[in-house]
């Protein structure tokens, strides 16, 4: 066992989890939610020459994928250290 | 200098350039073979794992497919990348940690059981093989499109040339191929993409200029709308697939992409946790750069081709007047023109004043013709076409020969071979696999093109929900993963044979279950796989304690070495 106690493992995959589902749920928002299901009402909004769902579905889905995934990188890495699991 | 002549100069350099590399990261053991020793550093490894990613198919086929398609297209874009944030959060960093080679590996050893082994094997090898044998294919077609050989001779030399550094170089070999790959690939795809969205709406970012306004001051998308329903086409913004369809194809198609073993496979090649992690986002990041050009090269390439065909006064097209492309790929028989009317002017329509019929590969292949580029755009295309299909057959042979000769002869039939006796399996492996894969692009079998489509949902509904419950349901036990695995994928298989090759007549929507297509249906069969694990589990038992302990031991990163067999 690399943590110190049990608490800290519990701890530490409980942030973890909490990190991940909230990520995921953005995820899902961009793209099920205002590409897909939303999209119809989304589209009466104009901006810049797309109508906002159709814009989501081929590209601002796309972009917040990156974005969620950096963030849960430093997240995590922040979170080893915390918890002093990370990587020598 | 002729385009045939720059075709085969800018071709044989990239070749030149992928055997060097072969010959320079040659592999000495089975963790460089198989895992390149895990020491790629994330940038690289997300190169390689974009070049791993894009087919033949993403670099000719997808912006044409969406061309066509308009918003119903976006169940490709969204499906084809969200999966990489399933496998940066849920997958990559767990599955390096445990520190094995492959897919079946984990699968084998999470659920302490051969049979468990043996069928993940099955299912990436059957999965590997239907996507390889159609890249072996497009590369013949790129061949006899730009080169003028046929088909089969075109085979023949990409087999030669994914051979040898396969055979020679394993995961380290093809992972260095795969960059290099990856920036011709990007460059013949961005090049002609800045030329066109500079063109048509002054802007040199295609990603803006699909949101900017034509000649006119009027909106691209608005105009493209405004054409497509004056020619009776659904609006392009506007999809016609059914909502619950289009949510279960994205579904099916993400969660696919995350299960697929020569993707999962690239994150046991970096040499941390941490690294996982980062190499995922590299990933999708080189990968977004073709997927958010597509759509906007899509939408150019319609407008302009409606243009040239119908004129801008919307009469059609005086057939003698008509570009010099139109006649070229005429003789490919990508288009064709048929004066229905008579009146010697060529029309494009949904309904019967139509007369033309386009296929939809040529929105890339011929759009710097289109755009009237330079004859060297033209054939860094065909370079990019050729490194594009390559450098996925080669990802996918490596996980054939990884699984016979790791998965299969190793840890099941003769765990007594030294390192170097299962260093030369793995390489006879890919031999003949190369051979196999070449043989299959050769004499496709006809259910090739339709079944690559559905490796996704096959990959969806059995791979991914045991690897999740692997990892986050630590009690999940074997009776429980395998009935789940065995469940969906004999569900999805047996919904996909159905329509598609048992009764297709019936395969429309008034006969589909819920509505969902044999395209989406994987996502249906994923959530069997999981209910039925959760069922199976709760009148079997708890996983062994010792394979808890593992279970807990892949949830942090300290300590994750190389990857290693034992």
């Amino acid at each position: 066992m690399s943590f110190e106690t049990k608490e800290h493992a519990k701890q530490y995959w409980r942030e973890n989890l909490r990190l991940m589902l909230t990520l995921l749920a953005i995820w899902f928002a961009v793209s099920y939610g205002a590409g897909i299901l939303l999209v119809d009402a989304l589209n009466e909004i104009n901006l810049f020459g797309f109508k906002l769902g159709f814009w989501f579905a081929q590209q601002g889905a796309i972009y917040t994928f990156i974005v969620l995934i950096f963030v849960y990188v430093k997240k995590m890495n922040a979170l080893d250290r915390k918890y002093n699991v990370h990587e020598d | 200098m002729d385009i045939q002549t720059l075709t085969y100069i800018l071709v044989g350099a990239s070749f030149a350039l992928y055997i060097g590399i072969a010959i320079w990261a040659r592999a000495g053991s089975t963790n460089e073979f198989y895992v390149a020793g895990g020491g790629v550093p994330p940038v690289a490894n997300g190169m390689a794992t974009a070049a791993d990613w894009m087919s033949a198919a993403s670099f000719i086929s997808m912006a044409g497919l969406i061309s066509f398609l308009g918003y119903d297209g976006s169940v490709y874009l969204m499906g084809w990348t969200g999966g990489y944030v399933l496998l940066a959060l849920c997958l990559a960093p767990y599955l390096r940690k445990f520190g094995k080679f492959t897919v079946p590996d984990f699968i084998g050893d999470r659920y302490y059981s051969q049979t468990a082994r043996t069928i993940a094997v099955i299912c990436a090898i059957f999965v590997s093989f239907t996507y390889v044998a159609g890249q072996m294919r497009g590369v013949g077609v790129v061949f006899s499109r730009f080169l003028e050989v046929p088909v089969n001779i075109g085979i023949v030399i990409g087999m030669f040339i994914v051979f040898f550094y396969a055979v020679l170089g394993g995961m380290k070999g093809i992972t260095y191929t795969q960059v290099a790959q990856y920036c011709v690939l990007i460059f013949a795809f961005m090049v002609p993409a800045f030329f066109i969205s500079m063109l048509m709406t002054g802007n040199v970012i295609p990603q803006l200029g699909f949101g900017g306004t034509v000649e006119g001051g009027v909106y691209l998308l608005d105009k493209l709308d405004g054409l497509s329903t004056e020619l009776g086409f659904a609006q392009y913004t506007e999809g016609s697939k059914p909502m619950v369809d289009v949510f279960f194809i994205t579904a099916a198609l993400m969660v696919g992409t995350a299960g697929l073993p020569h993707v999962i496979v690239r994150f046991f090649t970096v040499p941390s946790v941490a690294g996982a992690r980062r190499s995922a986002g590299w990933a999708l990041i080189f990968i977004a750069i073709l997927y958010t050009t597509a759509p906007a090269v899509a939408a150019f390439a319609r407008v302009n081709m409606i243009n040239t065909i119908n004129g801008e006064d919307g009469a059609g097209t005086l057939y003698t007047d008509a570009p010099s492309w139109i006649s070229n790929w005429e003789t490919t028989g990508l288009i064709s023109w048929n004066d229905k009317n008579g009146d010697g002017r060529m029309f494009y329509a949904a309904d019967d004043r139509n007369e033309m019929s386009i296929d939809r590969d040529i929105m890339v292949l011929a759009n710097p013709e289109i755009a009237e580029l330079p004859n060297w755009v033209v054939a860094l295309v065909a370079a990019g076409g050729v490194a594009a299909a390559l450098s996925t057959a080669a990802g996918l042979l490596l996980v054939i020969s990884t699984s016979i000769s790791h998965d299969l002869l190793k840890r099941n039939l003769m765990p007594n071979i030294t390192d170097k006796q299962e260093l030369l399996f793995a390489r006879i492996a890919a031999a003949v696999a190369v051979v196999l894969a070449g043989y299959l692009g050769i004499n496709p079998p006809g259910f090739v093109a339709q079944v690559v489509a559905f490796a996704f949902g096959l990959a969806a509904s059995s791979f991914f929900p045991a690897i999740i419950l692997g990892i986050f349901h630590k009690r999940m036990n074997k009776e429980g993963a395998l009935s789940g695995m065995v469940v969906g994928i004999t569900f999805t298989a047996a919904y996909i044979i159905y329509f598609k090759f048992i009764n297709p007549a019936a395969n429309v929507a008034d006969n589909w279950w819920f509505g969902i297509s044999p395209e989406g249906i994987g996502t249906l069969g994923m959530i069997l796989n999981f209910v039925v694990a959760f069922a199976v589990h709760k009148v079997t038992g708890d996983a062994p304690e010792n394979v808890q302990d593992v279970v807990e031991s892949i949830r942090y990163p300290k300590g994750a070495g190389e990857a290693t067999a034992h």
